[in-house]
């Protein structure tokens, strides 16, 4: 099923992704293309199958509840686009 | 000196007939070069090559070098590499110096390897021809026209040019194998788990896995000895004893189970690539090897499942993009969406932005049965298959890629043509197995890989019968003319 604007729309909101409005179209072409591969999933017979999320089915390994790292917020801070006073910046939210 | 094996080198080093510094500039010296056509690099790091070679030259007096000790390397660009720009090929990074190492950085660092740079690859690793970059396509050494393969593009390219004599390359649907096979260098993948994510820039973490890059399976098993093993800052790592890559290098083939699935050479397959991997079997059948025919019946379903699972797992790793912490922030935004959602699409190159798409949609209410769990179904069917196969047989053994190298621009416009360029390597990484690529010969004068697949923690194996195929050829040691 070919993707309309209304869907690019959806998409571009939940990836939080900006399509300008003479993309539209042509976003909208590939990914349908790309939807269409996935149509192939379809034949096949999954009944039974459970979902497989590690190759090697291994479990989340968990450590003890201690301090590892130390405080580097200078550090992380510096490459910041804006930050200060060990707060980074954005615009204004509430007006 | 950049035709030498690392084994060579490592010998002139430790006799003290040449030098780290030396050696590091004799790569630094071809860089400057060549580069400026090649472009398989996307930062050069001299003075930290240079000062990293003086140590390794101190340890080498010393006594306290090991076999890689003062041997140059470059680093793939999606690995943090400390104090230097990390970029993964996207204007996204284009300002970010990483703030720590990746744990394979970490690694080759305590063996004392100078950087040599971080080479260029496909944006974010997305990608099969290292066209997506910010900073231009990388070149096939082989010829300028064609494509170097990706994402790992840049240091297949640095190493088949002579510009590296080992790189790093990360693999998540192929971008070691591929590109390795497309500029006829040898290439392997690790079962997943064997070595650290920590500090690889996340594409798909379920797949993303981190390998060596080199001109022989034997330099491979010598790297790859000093990048595997447990690390406790991935969650994903395993915890298993690492065994010596290199032990086995030298053990005999006979009596090898070699499965051959025969519906990997019907239609779709370049006839002169079918040729040249099946010259390369019956080559490692002289050596002793039985082949047995195999199957995998849903080998067809994997590209799909692919493309399903790694863009939703990168639409929630590359949520951290969002213009705030670091990297790059849109000029004036409006508002604190208008920040978001500018400095993405701004900073985000058009495949990136494809499948974080992708991603994202395939994860959301609604298709999420019908996309992502239906594809996490036929993950497990893929590795079921290939466990089935293993049965039978010892390893697999097919081509790494339909075709040879294709031209710049071919396939640039089609995602789904490109996309199918990895239809042999992706359903080695969603059942995570372990798969390398060798220079078997060329097909329309260019490098064609051969493909050697096998069951987890099976990389001793599949690297023993890479150098055996290396004894008894010499595809692994033709180098492109003009960078002889």
């Amino acid at each position: 099923m070919p993707l309309g604007k209304t869907e690019v729309e959806y998409i571009s909101r939940l990836a939080q992704i900006e399509v300008l409005e003479g993309d539209v179209d042509g976003v909208a072409a590939k990914l349908t293309n790309i939807l269409d591969l996935f149509t192939q999933m379809e034949a096949a017979d999954t009944e039974g199958v459970d979902p497989m999320a590690h190759p090697l089915d291994a479990v989340q390994r968990f450590r003890a509840d201690v301090v590892t790292e130390t405080d580097q917020h200078e550090k992380l801070q510096a490459i910041a686009p804006a930050a200060e006073q060990a707060h980074y910046l954005v615009p204004q939210v509430i007006e | 000196m950049h035709n030498l094996t690392i084994k060579q080198m490592s010998e002139k080093l430790h006799a003290g007939e040449i030098t780290s510094v030396q050696l590091t500039q004799h790569y630094l010296d071809r860089i400057d070069q060549y580069d400026g056509a090649l472009n398989a690099f996307v930062t050069i790091t001299p003075e930290l090559a240079i000062s990293m070679a003086e140590e390794a030259d101190k340890r080498l007096a010393a006594g306290e070098a090991e076999l890689l000790t003062g041997i140059p390397v470059a680093h793939k660009d999606i690995f943090c590499t400390d104090g230097v720009k990390t970029t993964c090929s996207s204007k996204m990074l284009d300002n970010f110096i990483a703030p720590y190492d990746a744990h394979v950085v970490t690694q080759l660092k305590k063996v004392g390897m100078p950087i040599l740079g971080k080479t260029n690859m496909d944006e974010f690793a997305m990608g099969s021809s290292s066209e997506s970059s910010y900073y231009g396509p990388t070149k096939n050494p082989w010829d300028h026209k064609a494509v170097p393969g990706g994402s790992s593009g840049g240091a297949a390219a640095a190493v088949a040019a002579g510009l590296a004599p080992m790189a790093t390359g990360t693999d998540t649907g192929g971008s070691i194998r591929q590109p390795a096979a497309f500029c006829g260098i040898t290439g392997i993948k690790p079962t997943y788990g064997s070595v650290s994510r920590f500090g690889i820039i996340a594409y798909a973490s379920s797949f993303d896995q981190a390998g060596p890059m080199t001109r022989s399976a034997e330099d491979s098993a010598w790297m790859l000895n000093a990048m595997a093993g447990f690390d406790e800052r991935d969650s994903t790592s395993l915890e298993r004893e690492k065994p010596d890559y290199s032990a086995t290098l030298g053990d005999s083939l006979k009596g090898l189970k070699v499965g051959v699935p025969s519906a990997y050479f019907g239609e779709g397959l370049d006839a002169e690539v079918a040729k040249v991997v099946k010259s390369a079997i019956a080559e490692i059948e002289k050596l002793g090897a039985e082949v047995v025919e195999i199957e995998l019946p849903n080998k067809d379903l994997a590209v799909p499942a692919y493309y399903v699972l790694a863009p939703a797992e990168a639409s929630t790793n590359l949520s951290r993009f969002d213009g705030v912490r670091f990297g790059y922030r849109c000029d004036q935004p409006k508002n604190l969406e208008d920040l978001y959602k500018r400095s993405r699409s701004e900073g985000f190159g058009e495949e990136v932005k494809r499948r974080i798409m992708v991603g994202a949609y395939a994860l959301s209410a609604g298709y999420y049965d019908a996309y992502y769990l239906k594809a996490q179904k036929l993950r497990r069917k893929v590795r079921d298959d290939f466990t089935k196969a293993f049965e039978q047989c010892d390893v697999i053994m097919g081509p790494v890629a339909p075709t040879s190298a294709f031209n710049i621009g071919e396939k640039s416009d089609d995602p789904i043509s490109m996309y199918l360029a990895d239809l042999y390597t992706i359903p080695v990484n969603l059942a995570g197995l372990p798969g390398l690529s060798v220079p078997a010969g060329f097909a329309n004068e260019r490098p064609v890989g051969l493909h050697i697949v096998g069951p987890y923690f099976s990389e001793p194996k599949l690297l023993n019968i890479g150098h055996q195929f290396q004894q008894v050829t010499d595809w692994h040691t033709h180098v492109p003319a003009q960078y002889k």
